[in-house]
């Protein structure tokens, strides 16, 4: 697939038959990177499309699928931030939220390297040659735009405000306070997904990072420790968070479709 | 506890050459230079391969082992098992030389591009005055034994021997923040990273630092913190638009 | 006539470690054209492997510290034969050295108030070695290597040419120096590329020699492929003169165990931080090694010691940090005796003083090497350990200050050169005597050509000669079976190894010397296969006159010296000689044989201190080193006979 005249087939390049030598299992990562984000691409969009099961409104339980639902469809109790975009089957009902999730993911440092490596092979696995003739990287529109980051990585710290008012209001039940088995997966939803904001690369530059003297920055170079031992689970994290945000929005229609119904602790 | 091992060594240079089949003698404890050493010396004396210190910290025996970029001192023999046929060639993102060398030269001539340490003026010697806090990141990337391991696996120049002018290498980005990060240095290379040393090309996929011996967070710490800096500098959309603005021509 | 590249330049440094990068950056800062030849790739030079720091009196963490107490350090260590001059410039200037290597943008490991860090190490009376965790040495050459970029980037502003006043010729060997036929000056070097085996010509009328040390002539060593005694050898034939060959210091704690890290060398600064040498029955046996010259000084009993780590005003340090030739001396004792680990060493135990966390913090790259170089992980299991070749305190010989050998023109410093560090160097002097001397040698350099009045002059027979020699192993020996370098060198090795060692005998040295003459016969009939492009094999085939003229001199100083001093140690004379402690052995070559000439050995008398400096030691302590004629001059001298008769007196009474 590699061109003859670049690459490691460069002229007076050592000439091998083979373009990798490689003899371990190289392709398994791609290919496990693949299979789980096509899986959460097919099921978040389904999901954010389907405008039904997403509230609980006994125990107030909102998924994060819908939140902060701002759609004139949603139901009233759901919407917060009260209802004022259109009713449309193409639109979302947190349809605000939504995009400025996907993209601080898509322009998440981890999520990049994710979709580079499986996706568009550029390189499939280290000393293994990818299929493209040209390569500009990240210096050209529109790949440049990644270098935003910085922004989304703000809206998302933004949503995860609103995703954790979302789980503490709901610790109720028609008679009061109520916990359920509901609320811990909220709680535990919401608290990874900090983890991941706040692990993100941008956060580590911002909280600083970006100090030339921590020693004259005691506190920030404290948050700065912290966030980059956060940091260096940001892969997890990533993956994780995909995982108990599809459990969470999973659970949540479970009950809000009378599937099954929430186990209840208190109330 | 020794046994016959089975080696595949690429032998030629720049015209041309092939993997060549080998039986060596291999002893419990060793790693692949002691099992090279033992070829050259019994079998092929003329069998070309850097190497000084054998122990991991000069950065010359620099090769791809199966396939993947490591160094050979630190690749024991106890990681393969007895049947295995291993295959040792140059690195693959530079001209060969002969049989395990390779040129290296691009490498050189990138670290003269780099503007070196500015301190402030007017600090004599000895007043140098830094914080321990301060210096430990940069001193994390001067652990680097310039083996270029990330240089050769990074797919950049690896796979686009076209880009290697306007690319400098994880190496040198590194280097570049390296600077950035000593606590005494005026200069601001931040332009110049993405401009001249081609930072933009560096698609954050880790390779550098899977390769690297000395276990240098390359992306975590200096490559993606460097992209954050430039970032701030020149894809700021509050800078860009003051830039804009007040016609601030970037030199 | 030989077909030859040729260059021309000011000033040749052959040796891109420490010493030479210094010397090359001072004489660049002089405005001379300077070139640095190295057999290896740039930045890859020995000196990285320096871990445990560079020793300077800054005072940083101790201020009692100052340069006459290094000056002391420096000469108890040495046991008094080091050319006094040099250890005072040495301690001296070092503190300069390393201040100026922060603005070439060194980052040394920092103090709380923001200074340079420093630590403890065998036979330094204070806190005094700059250090980076354990990589000091790298740290050193990455900082003059970038210091000779940001030289060339000056040239480049300049001229447009990064390379019009320094360049760097990487990957080839110097193989002679050239003289002058009417003055005998350095006219120049010659040598080839090793990639394309082509030869090249260096006309230059200085050459400084920074080409390291002897090690590969020892089976045991923690030296690289380079350390084949180039500098000592290409001096010698040159006409100058080499001192205090017979000083060879086996680093006392090198691995035994497993092989892929035989020989690597475990710092000092693991016993400086808390490990302590320990026999098979589990006793620290250092305190039983505590030779009489340094008792008093260090700590009697493991409690004490152990208080020491943490309270070093009011107790006595361990005696694990005695100075290196007694530790080498003692582990020997110990294996002998059959108290030693299973693969002939002793054991270097940091595991059970120390958490986890605090060792990895501590000696991060130790811990990483170990872990994967040997799969040994130095937090849960002590080390075996045992003496291993490190250094040659011996070298060319050369005047302190401008560091020029008696060849007009050839200027030494580090390993290669000799006398700074008498008969044993302390840890961490190496690093600063580098600085100190590779700026010396290139200020002596500057000086001597911006004295010349005529440049010396290359002759082609010369050249052609050279050409020659290099291209010998290429024929097949006249009569004889061939023989492969490969085996000659392993046999030269075990040679050196078995008979001229850490500990010498006068009839296996001369055992030696025979089996030395019979090798270099079978050095005719060495033949190498292959071409001259990147050939490993002819490239050793090359280096091996080096090393026997090397071994050579090692052997024949070895046997003149008939006591034990540093890191000469002969089982015959076991003792110290006073006598012996003025004298230097001068080798130098004959002319009897072109492909390894021979070496002659003559005695000479050393210069006695300068009466400022004879005066900074306490005359009860010379009193174990020099001879009752030359204590005479001290001024405590009187109190001390009268103390002495005074003594002898109450024996008698």
């Amino acid at each position: 697939m590699t061109a003859n005249d670049t690459g490691v087939n460069a002229p007076l390049r050592a000439r091998l038959p083979v373009s990798t030598l490689r003899v371990d299992r190289w392709w398994m990562g791609p290919a496990l990177t693949v299979a789980g984000l096509t899986v959460f691409v097919v099921y978040a969009t389904f999901r954010a499309f389907q405008q039904a099961h997403y509230f609980v409104e006994d125990y107030h339980y909102l998924t994060p699928f819908y939140s902060p639902c701002v759609s004139e469809g949603c139901v009233e109790a759901s919407s917060l931030f009260g209802r004022f975009l259109p009713d449309h089957p193409l639109i979302p009902y947190a349809a605000l939220s939504l995009p400025f999730l996907l993209l601080f993911r898509l322009t998440c440092y981890y999520y990049r390297k994710a979709y580079y490596r499986s996706f568009w092979l550029s390189p499939p696995a280290c000393a293994v040659p990818e299929p493209h003739r040209k390569y500009t990287g990240e210096t050209r529109f529109p790949l440049i735009l990644q270098n935003i980051h910085r922004y989304f990585f703000y809206a998302a710290a933004i949503v995860s405000v609103i995703n954790t008012y979302d789980a503490i209001i709901a610790f109720q039940s028609p008679e009061g306070f109520g916990f359920g088995l509901g609320n811990v997966i909220l709680v535990v939803n919401v608290a990874l997904l900090w983890s991941y904001t706040i692990s993100c690369h941008s956060c580590r530059h911002v909280i600083g990072g970006r100090l030339k003297h921590f020693s004259k920055h005691p506190i920030r170079y404290w948050m700065w420790t912290k966030v980059s031992l956060l940091n260096a689970r940001h892969m997890q994290l990533a993956w994780i968070t995909l995982g108990t945000l599809m459990l969470t929005d999973f659970y949540i229609a479970l009950v809000a479709g009378g599937v099954i119904s929430d186990l209840r602790f208190i109330g | 506890m020794s046994y016959i091992g089975q080696f595949r060594v690429w032998r030629g240079d720049s015209n041309g050459g092939s993997l060549e089949d080998f039986e060596v003698e291999v002893n419990e404890g060793e790693v692949i230079l002691d099992v090279i050493h033992r070829l050259q010396a019994t079998q092929a004396p003329d069998l070309a391969v850097r190497w000084n210190c054998k122990a991991g910290k000069c950065g010359s025996c620099s090769a791809e082992i199966n396939g993947k970029p490591r160094l050979m001192c630190m690749t024991r023999m106890s990681t393969f098992s007895e049947g295995e046929t291993i295959t040792i060639t140059p690195m693959r993102a530079f001209t060969v030389v002969r049989d395990l060398v390779t040129d290296v030269s691009y490498n050189y001539e990138k670290a003269r591009q780099v503007p070196s340490f500015q301190p402030p003026e007017g600090l004599a010697p000895g007043e140098y005055r830094m914080q321990q806090v301060d210096v430990e990141r940069s001193q994390e990337f001067r652990k680097c034994i310039e083996c270029f391991l990330c240089q050769n696996t990074c797919h950049v120049v690896r796979d686009h021997e076209e880009n290697k002018p306007a690319f400098s290498g994880p190496r040198f980005l590194m280097r570049i923040a390296e600077l950035e990060m000593h606590p005494l240095d005026t200069a601001d290379r931040r332009d110049m990273a993405q401009d001249e040393h081609g930072l933009g090309y560096c698609n954050i996929t880790k390779c550098c630092t899977e390769v690297c011996p000395e276990g240098i967070h390359i992306t975590d710490n200096a490559l993606i913190p460097m992209k954050e800096r430039v970032a701030g500098r020149r894809y700021d959309p509050v800078v860009w638009l003051g830039n804009k603005l007040f016609r601030r021509n970037r030199s | 006539m030989t077909e030859v590249e040729r260059h021309n330049y000011d000033v040749v440094v052959i040796g891109a470690g420490g010493a030479g990068l210094r010397a090359a950056i001072e004489a660049r800062e002089r405005g001379l054209r300077t070139a640095v030849v190295c057999k290896s790739l740039f930045g890859k030079a020995h000196t990285v492997m320096a871990e445990g720091g560079c020793a300077a009196s800054m005072g940083n963490v101790n201020s009692n510290d100052n340069w006459q107490v290094h000056f002391r350090d420096t000469m108890r260590g040495g046991k008094f034969l080091n050319n006094w001059r040099m250890a005072e410039l040495h301690a001296k200037e070092a503190p300069d050295r390393v201040w100026e290597l922060e603005t070439y943008g060194a980052l040394f490991d920092r103090t709380p108030d923001g200074k340079i860090s420093q630590r403890n190490f065998g036979g330094h009376t204070y806190p005094r070695l700059a250090h980076v965790g354990d990589r000091t040495g790298l740290e050193l050459i990455r900082t003059m290597q970038q210091k000779i970029v940001s030289l060339q980037q000056e040239d480049y502003a300049e001229t447009g040419d990064y390379e019009a006043k320094l360049k760097v010729f990487a990957e080839c060997t110097i193989t002679e120096l050239l003289t002058d036929d009417s003055s005998g000056a350095i006219s120049g070097a010659f040598g080839y590329w090793r990639e394309s085996g082509r030869f090249v010509l260096f006309e230059a009328p200085a050459v400084v020699m920074a080409t390291g040390g002897i090690g590969k002539s020892f089976k045991v060593t923690s030296n690289s492929w380079e350390y084949t005694g180039d500098g000592h050898a290409l001096a010698l034939r040159a006409g100058a003169t080499l001192i205090n060959m017979e000083f060879v210091q086996f680093h006392p704690t090198g691995m035994v165990w497993p092989p892929s890290v035989k020989g690597i060398l475990v710092t000092e600064g693991v016993r400086g931080d808390g490990g302590v040498l320990k026999n098979s029955e589990g006793k620290r046996f250092m305190f039983d090694y505590v030779p009489d010259v340094f008792k008093g000084q260090y700590a009697e009993t493991p409690e004490e010691a152990d208080r020491w780590y943490t309270d070093q005003e009011n107790n006595r340090r361990t005696p694990d940090l005695l100075p290196r030739d007694e530790v080498a001396r003692a582990i020997n004792s110990e294996v002998k005796e059959g108290r030693g680990s299973p693969h002939g060493g002793v054991f270097l135990d940091i595991a059970s003083r120390m958490s986890a966390e605090e060792i990895k913090r501590r000696l991060p790259s130790m811990y990483h090497q170990f872990k994967e170089l040997a799969d040994v992980d130095i937090t849960k299991e002590p080390m075996e350990v045992g003496p291993t070749c490190h250094y040659v305190m011996g070298g060319i010989e050369v005047d302190p200050d401008s560091a020029q050998s008696v060849v007009p023109g050839l200027f030494a410093a580090g390993e290669c050169s000799g006398g700074m560090h008498g008969s044993n160097r302390l840890g961490g002097n190496s690093l600063s005597d580098l600085l100190v001397f590779g700026r010396r040698a290139g200020q002596g350099a500057a000086d001597y050509v911006a004295g010349l009045d005529r440049r010396p002059v290359v002759l082609q027979s010369d050249v052609d000669a050279a050409a020659r020699m290099a291209l010998l192993p290429f024929d097949p020996p006249e009569s004889g079976e061939p023989e492969n370098p490969y085996t000659l060198h392993q046999d030269l090795q075990q040679t050196m190894n078995d008979l001229v060692g850490i500990i010498r005998k006068a009839d296996e040295i001369e055992q030696a010397l025979e089996r030395l003459a019979e090798l270099k016969t079978r050095m005719r009939r060495v033949v190498v296969e292959g071409h001259r492009q990147y050939n490993p094999g002819w490239h050793l085939a090359i280096d091996l006159r080096n090393m026997f003229m090397v071994s050579e001199a090692v052997a024949k100083a070895a046997l003149m010296r008939t006591e034990s001093r540093g890191g000469h140690t002969r089982d015959d004379y076991p003792q110290l000689d006073a006598e012996w402690r003025k004298t230097l052995l001068v080798c130098s070559a004959t002319d009897d044989d072109e492909l390894v000439p021979g070496i002659k050995v003559e005695r000479k008398e050393q210069e006695p201190m300068r009466q400022d400096l004879f005066e900074l030691f306490d005359v009860e302590e010379l009193s174990k080193y020099y001879t009752e004629e030359e204590l005479a001059a001290h001024p405590d001298y009187q109190s001390l006979a009268a103390k002495g008769n005074a003594e002898a007196g109450k024996e008698e009474a």
